[in-house]
C-alpha cells in the first residue's frame, strides 16, 4: 500500500503541471491597450442590411445579390445570427413616443473577458490582445459547451453538418482587422451608424454624443461594463432589454467559475485534502476489529 | 465451466485482493433459478437495437438530424440525462466504496460489487454519450493535448475526471476477473492460444492489484468528489439562461451532495430489482441500515438548497404557476421530502416495497434535479418556448440504458458479482 505521503507528491507534481497551463492561458488574457471595437449607433441606423450582405460575402456564406437586400420585411421577424449568417438587422417597432422604428445590429460583442473562451475545452476559442473572439474549427471537439455560456447566445452551430461541423459566429473580420483593415459590416455602412476604432475612443465618442443629444438617447453606452464589458458598444434610444440586448450582470460570468474552479483545484488542494482526510479515516478505521454480527448470508466470517 | 464457477470462490488470496472481503460473491450462471433471456430482456434488446439505429442514423447525418437541438438550445436530452443524470446515478459506486473500504463497514461488502458494476457502465456510456454529442466527437482526444488544454473550462475539469474515473472504475473490477478466471482462462478453438498470455496477465494483474488496490479505491473516492462537483459548476457560467430557482454559485456543492443521497438511493433501487429480476432474496439487512443514512444526506443537501434559497431571495419564483416552479416543487417535495420521510420510519425502512419506493423517488428527485438544471430551466435569449426532445433522440437515451442493463445482466451471469445466498451450492 501507497503511504499518504506518496499520494501528496503525486498530487503536487499534477498540480505543478496544471499551474504552468493556467499561467499559459493567463498570459492571453492581456489585453492591448489599443484593441479596437465598433461602436453601433442604433439611431443611425437605416434599416438597409447592405451590412448582412457585407458580411456574408466576405464571409464564404450564402449572399446573394445586394439588391435583394432592400426588402425590410425579414427585419420584422426577429431573426437570430445563424451559421448562414453573422449578422442580422432586426427592426423594433417604435415605443408611444416615438415615430421612428429602431433597427438594431445583432452579431457577437467580442466581450473583453468572454464566457465562451473560458468554456471552451479545448482553447479552440480565443480573445485576441487587439479585440477579436476567434475560432479554430481544428481544435474544436463541438461540445456547444460555448454556446452553453454565451450570455448573448451568439454562437451558431452547424447542425447537419455530418463530419465537420462549425461552430459560427462573427469574428470580426479578424483576417481583415488584425492587419489594419475594417470590418466588412462597417466598411459598407452608409450612415455611420458603425464607427471603427480603438474602444476607449470609441467610448469618448459614445459619451459625447449623449452630452451633446441627451434627448436623442437614453444615458447608458452598452457593453462598456456590460458581461464585464465588450468590443462592440451601442447607443439606443430606449432601453436596451426592449431591443434584446440583455440585462446582464457587470461582471464575465466567467469570473465567477473560474473562481469556483480554480478556488477548488489550485495546487490541487481540494482533492488533496480529501485525500489525505481518507487516508486518515482508513487508517483509523482499519484497526477497528472486524464487525462480528455480520448477517449470517453474508457467510465467510473471515 | 460451470464447475470451475463452483469451486473457486473459498480462494484466500484473491479475498485480499479486495481488500478485507467479507462477502463470498458468485456468478449467476448455472444456478438454474432464471434463464438468461426472458421476455424482459428481449425488450431491451429490442430497444437496444433502437440505439444503434438512431447512432448509425447520426453518424451519417449529424446531430441535428436526429435531435431537436439548435442555435438557443445546444444541450438536451443526451447531455441532461445521459451525461448529468447518469453521472449522478452512478454514485453508487463511490459512495458505497467509501462505507466498505475507507471506513471498513463491513456490512456493506455485499452492495460493494453490485454499485461498482453499475458505476463501471454507467460512466462508460457516459462517455458514449459526451461522444455522441459532439459535433466532431473524433477530436475527443484533443482535451489530453497538453497545448490544447484549457483549465479555465469545468467541462475540462469534468472530462479529465471522468475519464480517470472510468479507468479506475474497470482496475477496481478487475480482482473480480482475476478471482473467477485466473489460471482459468480456457478460450474455445483458435482462440486458445491466447489463453497462456491472458492467465499470466491475469496473474501478474491479481499481485499488483493485491497490493495496491487501496489506491485506486481512494482515488475513485476523490475523483468522484471532484467531477459530480464540477458537473454543477458546468452551468454556473450561465447565470442569465439558468432560472434562479436553481443557478447558484454554490451548485457544485449541491450537486456534490445530492450525488452522495442517490448513490446510495440507487443501491437499494437496482438491488430490488436485481432481486426481482433474479428471483434472489432482497438483502434487507443490508439496505435498510443504508436507507438509514439517505435521510441525512438528503437533509444536507436540502439545507444547503434553503439556506441559498433564503439568501438570494428566490422563493418569489415559488408560487408563480411557471413550469419552473412546479418542477422545483415536484422536485423538492417528491424527490426529497417525502423518501426521507419514509426512509426515517424505522418500521417502513424495514419492508422492501417501502425501502424501494423512497429509493426510486430520491432517484427520481436527483433526476429530475439535474434535468431541471440543464433543460426545464434553462431559458436563452431567443428561445422560443422549452426544448422537448426528438423521438430519436429519446430512443438513443432509452436504448443506451437498456444495454447497461443488458451488460449488468451479462456480468453478473459471468462473474462473482452478487453475494452468495443461503443454501446456494456450496462448494
Amino acid at each position: 500500500m501507497v503511504s499518504r505521503r506518496d499520494f501528496l507528491k503525486i498530487s503536487g507534481t499534477a498540480a505543478l503541471t496544471l499551474a504552468g497551463v493556467e499561467k499559459a492561458r493567463a498570459s492571453e488574457e492581456h489585453l492591448d491597450p489599443d484593441r479596437f471595437g465598433v461602436l453601433a449607433d442604433f439611431t443611425l441606423c437605416i434599416g438597409c442590411r447592405s451590412c448582412e450582405w457585407a458580411c456574408s460575402s466576405s464571409h464564404d456564406l450564402p449572399h446573394g445579390k445586394i439588391k435583394d437586400y432592400d426588402d425590410p420585411t425579414p427585419m420584422e421577424s426577429m431573426r437570430r445570427p445563424d451559421d448562414k449568417q453573422l449578422t442580422v438587422i432586426n427592426a423594433y417597432d417604435p415605443p408611444a413616443s416615438s415615430e421612428k422604428a429602431l433597427t438594431v445590429k445583432v452579431n457577437c460583442l467580442h466581450c473583453e473577458k468572454p464566457a465562451c473562451v473560458s468554456a471552451c475545452i479545448v482553447g479552440a476559442l480565443e480573445k485576441t490582445p487587439q479585440g477579436p473572439v476567434t475560432y479554430n474549427a481544428w481544435e474544436c471537439i463541438g461540445c456547444r459547451y460555448c454556446m452553453v455560456a454565451c450570455p448573448f447566445s451568439i454562437p451558431a452551430y452547424e447542425y447537419d453538418n455530418a463530419l465537420t461541423p462549425k461552430v459560427v459566429k462573427c469574428d470580426l473580420c479578424a483576417d481583415q482587422t488584425l492587419k489594419g483593415g475594417a470590418p466588412s459590416c462597417v466598411g459598407i455602412c452608409p450612415t455611420e451608424a458603425l464607427l471603427y476604432g480603438k474602444r476607449s475612443e470609441l467610448l469618448k465618442v459614445a459619451k459625447n454624443r449623449i452630452r451633446h443629444s441627451p434627448e436623442r438617447y437614453i444615458n447608458k453606452v452598452y457593453g462598456e461594463h456590460d458581461a464585464g464589458g465588450t468590443s462592440w458598444l451601442y447607443l439606443s434610444d430606449r432601453d436596451f432589454a426592449t431591443v434584446d440586448l440583455p440585462d446582464v450582470p457587470d461582471s464575465s460570468p466567467a469570473h465567477v467559475t473560474e473562481n469556483i474552479q480554480h478556488g477548488i483545484f489550485r495546487g490541487f488542494s481540494g482533492p488533496a485534502m480529501i485525500l489525505g482526510l481518507l487516508g486518515v479515516l482508513i487508517k483509523s478505521s482499519g484497526k477497528v476489529p472486524p464487525e462480528k454480527d455480520l448477517p449470517s448470508r453474508n457467510g465467510g466470517e473471515s | 465451466m460451470n464447475e470451475i464457477a463452483l469451486k473457486q470462490p473459498e480462494d484466500a488470496s484473491v479475498s485480499t485482493a479486495t481488500h478485507d472481503h467479507h462477502v463470498d460473491s458468485v456468478p449467476l450462471r448455472g444456478n438454474g433459478k432464471v434463464p438468461f433471456i426472458t421476455r424482459g430482456v428481449v425488450v431491451l434488446m429490442v430497444l437496444a437495437a433502437g440505439a444503434l439505429a438512431v447512432l448509425a442514423w447520426r453518424l451519417a447525418f449529424g446531430v441535428g438530424s436526429v435531435t431537436n437541438l439548435d442555435n438557443n438550445y445546444p444541450w438536451g436530452l443526451w447531455i441532461g440525462i445521459d451525461v448529468a443524470t447518469g453521472v449522478a446515478l452512478a454514485a453508487g459506486g463511490f459512495t458505497t466504496s467509501f462505507l466498505a473500504h475507507i471506513l471498513h463497514k463491513g456490512k456493506y461488502e455485499a452492495v460493494v460489487r453490485p454499485a461498482l458494476l453499475t458505476a463501471m457502465f454507467g460512466y462508460t456510456f457516459v462517455g458514449l454519450g459526451v461522444a455522441i454529442d459532439l459535433g466532431r466527437y473524433y477530436n475527443i482526444w484533443h482535451i489530453f493535448v497538453p497545448s490544447m488544454w484549457q483549465g479555465n473550462s469545468a467541462l475540462f475539469e469534468v472530462g479529465w475526471c471522468v475519464t480517470m474515473y472510468v479507468t479506475v472504475l474497470y482496475i477496481e473490477f478487475l480482482p473480480i476477473v482475476c478471482e473467477r478466471f485466473k489460471n482459468k482462462v480456457n478460450l474455445p478453438g483458435p482462440l486458445k492460444l491466447l489463453n497462456g498470455p491472458l492467465n499470466a496477465y491475469l496473474r501478474v494483474a491479481d499481485r499488483f492489484l493485491d497490493k495496491t488496490i487501496t489506491i485506486f479505491l481512494m482515488l475513485g473516492v476523490v475523483l468522484s468528489c471532484a467531477h459530480q462537483s464540477s458537473l454543477g459548476t458546468l452551468m454556473v457560467i450561465a447565470p442569465t439562461k439558468v432560472h434562479p430557482l436553481w443557478h447558484t454559485q454554490i451548485l457544485p456543492l449541491q450537486f456534490l451532495l445530492s450525488a452522495f443521497a442517490v448513490g446510495l438511493s440507487m443501491v437499494i433501487f437496482e438491488s430490488y430489482l436485481a432481486s426481482r429480476s433474479f428471483k434472489r432474496e432482497f438483502e434487507l439487512d443490508v439496505l435498510a441500515p443504508l436507507g438509514r443514512l439517505i435521510p441525512f444526506l438528503l437533509m444536507v443537501y436540502f439545507g444547503s438548497k434553503l439556506i441559498d434559497m433564503v439568501n438570494r431571495g428566490t422563493y418569489v419564483y415559488l408560487n408563480d404557476g411557471s413550469l419552473q416552479s412546479v418542477s422545483w416543487l415536484v422536485e423538492v417535495i417528491g424527490g426529497l421530502f417525502l423518501p426521507a420521510f419514509i426512509l426515517m420510519a424505522h418500521r417502513l425502512r424495514r419492508q422492501p416495497k417501502w425501502l424501494f419506493t423512497a429509493a426510486a423517488l430520491v432517484v427520481f428527485g436527483v433526476a429530475l434535479n439535474r434535468v431541471n438544471v440543464f433543460i426545464i430551466g434553462y431559458s436563452p435569449q431567443f428561445g422560443h418556448g422549452p426544448y422537448v426532445p426528438a423521438i430519436p433522440e429519446a430512443l438513443l437515451t432509452i436504448g443506451f440504458i437498456s444495454i447497461i442493463v443488458l451488460l449488468y445482466r451479462s456480468y453478473v451471469w459471468v462473474f462473482p458479482v452478487l453475494p452468495r445466498e443461503e443454501g446456494e451450492h456450496h462448494a
